[in-house]
């Protein structure tokens, strides 16, 4: 499987030693042999890699339309017999819990007023912020750059501990207000960075004729970088979004003692490690918690990877 | 625009006006991060400092007085030694695995052919895919009672019995006649985190791959370099900034990931990393003082890590 990239298959000769005749060299033995073990082992990764992604996925899929029993009896079943097709188990999760249901309708909700909000406020918190970066000469122009590169370097669980101690002490520990105001804090620094990202590729002598026909900075920043960089706005609400439906731990310190406020992440941790629910109800839940995602996240696949890598290119 | 009333009114030049007007869009940011990064953390090492118990959170003082004991009692139980090294292995063993296979699968699918598109976009599901729904399967999937890794373990490899993946600490394994011990359940944990990271690692080598000139890979063919020369002389080389800073981004964040221990093993099994401890301090000792002392050290053994790689970068005259 290591062919492609491990070195360890070289011989010593080092940046090859011009050989004279190139049509002989490379009709050469050694290398037809690497060209076309290469070319075996390139699709045995691709189909490899294939199998382990996404087999899990399938395995969600495939155990949340399946009854429990079905399951127990036949454990290593990878297709569902049509007699055994099933939605109840997603009936079972979204109801609530008066009715009967393990009330994920509800947690979908939390979640979703959680993440929207996060978006909608980092972004208009962010988007100035991020031209000021950009473009702006101000002072501390340098170390502003710095704390941001910090404040997003450093981990949750560090952050946790004060977090939960202010919280409380404020009484925000336990509202989804608190909740949306750390998301915040966790995702401008993110946000700022993709969005100078997105506003460096504005080109300087479009906002200068702006400037030179009257604009002020505001002016420069709403009438043409804004309406530039639109596509690269929504993506990064994108992805703020998919950082907070994600989130686990700080929901899981504010929120666990209030069934009522549970997000949806942290709702399938809470109910799955209790024994009277039965696994495929929870693989429902696990659906109802990955689909969202998927969906966003490959309806705007391209601008997002092209946002997040931005500095990679330069090497 | 507005001058000052003693002074004749003058225009101030235009970088003047961007340096206020970029202060001013700054302003909302900058003071968000402060009040919900920057001062926690500062308190946070106050209460390091200090006694006290998650009871008594909504009324102490937050200037009381200030004690090691806090220190004493994370470093003399010597637990936290083993939790550090653990971590050690599970983030060396993690951010390896995780970029190896990052730098196969973007090496793979580098060029064009039929379902490209689709076989990108399926290699960036683990990452995608939210961690608590993921972890579940995973636990779902290695269960020794119905999970189908064991069932076909046992059915197709014809293993004895079924393998406990992520609550069994260490198994003994036989190997050419010599037995290793081997720690089932860190394994367990490290194969999540390569198979959860490493799409981080495939977009950013894609991304540089993509923006490579073919120019010296064709004047290594010519040269009559053999594919494998070609990766290690031409390629490697200018992949290796990117996989340098993929290295320190995947530490930072692997050394003190929480989420994925704490719901695949809870911490039990052998994997108890200084991120799960810290939790158990706050909710099972209840003690936040301990608490915050261990996110301390962990904090504080992150920036000796960034100072030597900044070291590093700085003595071999490149630029962060």
């Amino acid at each position: 499987m290591s062919a492609p990239t491990t070195p360890g298959t070289q011989t010593s000769t080092a940046p090859a030693p011009r050989p004279p005749e190139v049509q002989r060299v490379r009709g050469s033995r050694r290398h037809e042999i690497e060209r076309r073990s290469l070319r075996i082992l390139r699709w045995v990764v691709i189909i490899g890699l294939l199998i382990v992604t996404l087999l899990p996925f399938y395995y969600m899929v495939l155990l949340s339309l399946r009854p429990i029993e079905a399951l127990l009896r036949n454990p290593s079943s990878l297709i569902i017999p049509p007699a055994e097709f099933t939605l109840s188990s997603y009936q079972q999760v979204l109801a609530s819990t008066a009715a009967g249901g393990q009330g994920f309708g509800r947690f979908i909700a939390n979640s979703a007023l959680v993440a929207v909000s996060a978006v909608i406020i980092s972004l208009i918190v962010a988007v100035p912020g991020a031209y000021a970066i950009a473009r702006l000469p101000f002072f501390g122009h340098r170390q502003v750059n710095a704390l941001f590169l910090a404040a997003y370097l450093f981990p949750a669980i560090v952050m946790a501990i004060p977090l939960f101690v202010l919280f409380t002490r404020v009484g925000l520990r336990g509202s989804l207000v608190g909740l949306i105001l750390v998301y915040i804090a966790q995702t401008v620094p993110v946000a700022i960075y993709m969005l100078r990202n997105y506003l460096d590729t504005v080109p300087v002598a479009v906002e200068e004729a702006g400037l030179v026909d009257g604009l002020t900075r505001i002016g420069v920043l709403r009438r043409i970088s804004l309406p530039l960089v639109m596509p690269s706005i929504m993506a990064t609400g994108l992805f703020i979004f998919m950082i907070a439906w994600n989130e686990f731990l700080f929901a899981l310190l504010f929120l666990v003692e209030r069934r009522e406020s549970w997000t949806v992440s942290l709702g399938l941790s809470q109910l799955s490690g209790s024994a009277e629910i039965p696994t495929t109800v929870l693989m429902a839940g696990s659906v109802v918690l990955t689909l969202p995602i998927l969906i966003l996240f490959f309806s705007t696949e391209r601008l997002l990877t092209g946002g997040l890598t931005a500095g990679a290119e330069k090497g | 625009m507005s001058a000052l009333p003693l002074r004749p009114p003058r225009r101030r030049t235009l970088s003047q006006r961007d340096a206020r007007t970029g202060i001013a869009l700054m302003s909302p940011t900058l003071i968000i991060v402060l009040a919900v990064v920057v001062v926690p953390l500062l308190w946070s090492i106050l209460i390091a400092f200090q006694q006290l118990k998650l009871l008594e959170i909504g009324t102490a003082n937050p200037f009381r007085s200030l004690t090691l004991a806090n220190f004493e009692r994370v470093f003399a139980s010597g637990g936290l030694w083993v939790s550090l090294g653990t971590t050690l292995v599970y983030t060396a063993g993690s951010v390896l695995l995780s970029i190896g296979i990052g730098l196969l699968a973007a090496m793979a699918v580098r060029r064009p052919f039929r379902g490209r598109n689709f076989v990108r976009a399926a290699f960036l599901l683990p990452y995608v895919a939210p961690v608590v729904a993921v972890t579940f399967v995973w636990r779902t999937m290695l269960n020794p009672q119905f999970g189908i890794v064991n069932e076909v373990g046992q059915s197709t490899f014809g293993w004895a019995d079924p393998i406990p993946f992520l609550s069994e600490a260490q198994r003994t394994v036989e190997f050419l006649g010599a037995q290793f011990p081997i720690p089932t359940a860190l394994l367990t944990a490290i194969a999540f985190e390569g198979w959860r990271y490493f799409p981080f690692a495939f977009l950013f080598l894609m991304a540089r791959l993509e923006a490579l000139s073919a120019e010296s890979e064709e004047a290594a063919l010519v040269d009559g370099a053999s594919p494998l020369q070609t990766f290690r002389y031409i390629i490697l080389p200018q992949l290796m900034p990117v996989i340098a800073l993929l290295a320190v981004l995947r530490t930072i964040w692997t050394f003190n990931e929480f989420d994925d221990i704490f719901l695949l093993t809870g911490g039990a099994a052998g994997t108890g990393v200084a991120s799960v401890r810290v939790y158990e301090f706050l909710t099972v000792q209840r003690n936040v003082g301990a608490a915050a002392a261990q996110s301390l050290v962990l904090a504080v053994v992150l920036v000796l890590m960034l100072a030597v790689y900044l070291f590093l970068m700085r003595r071999r005259g490149e630029r962060l």
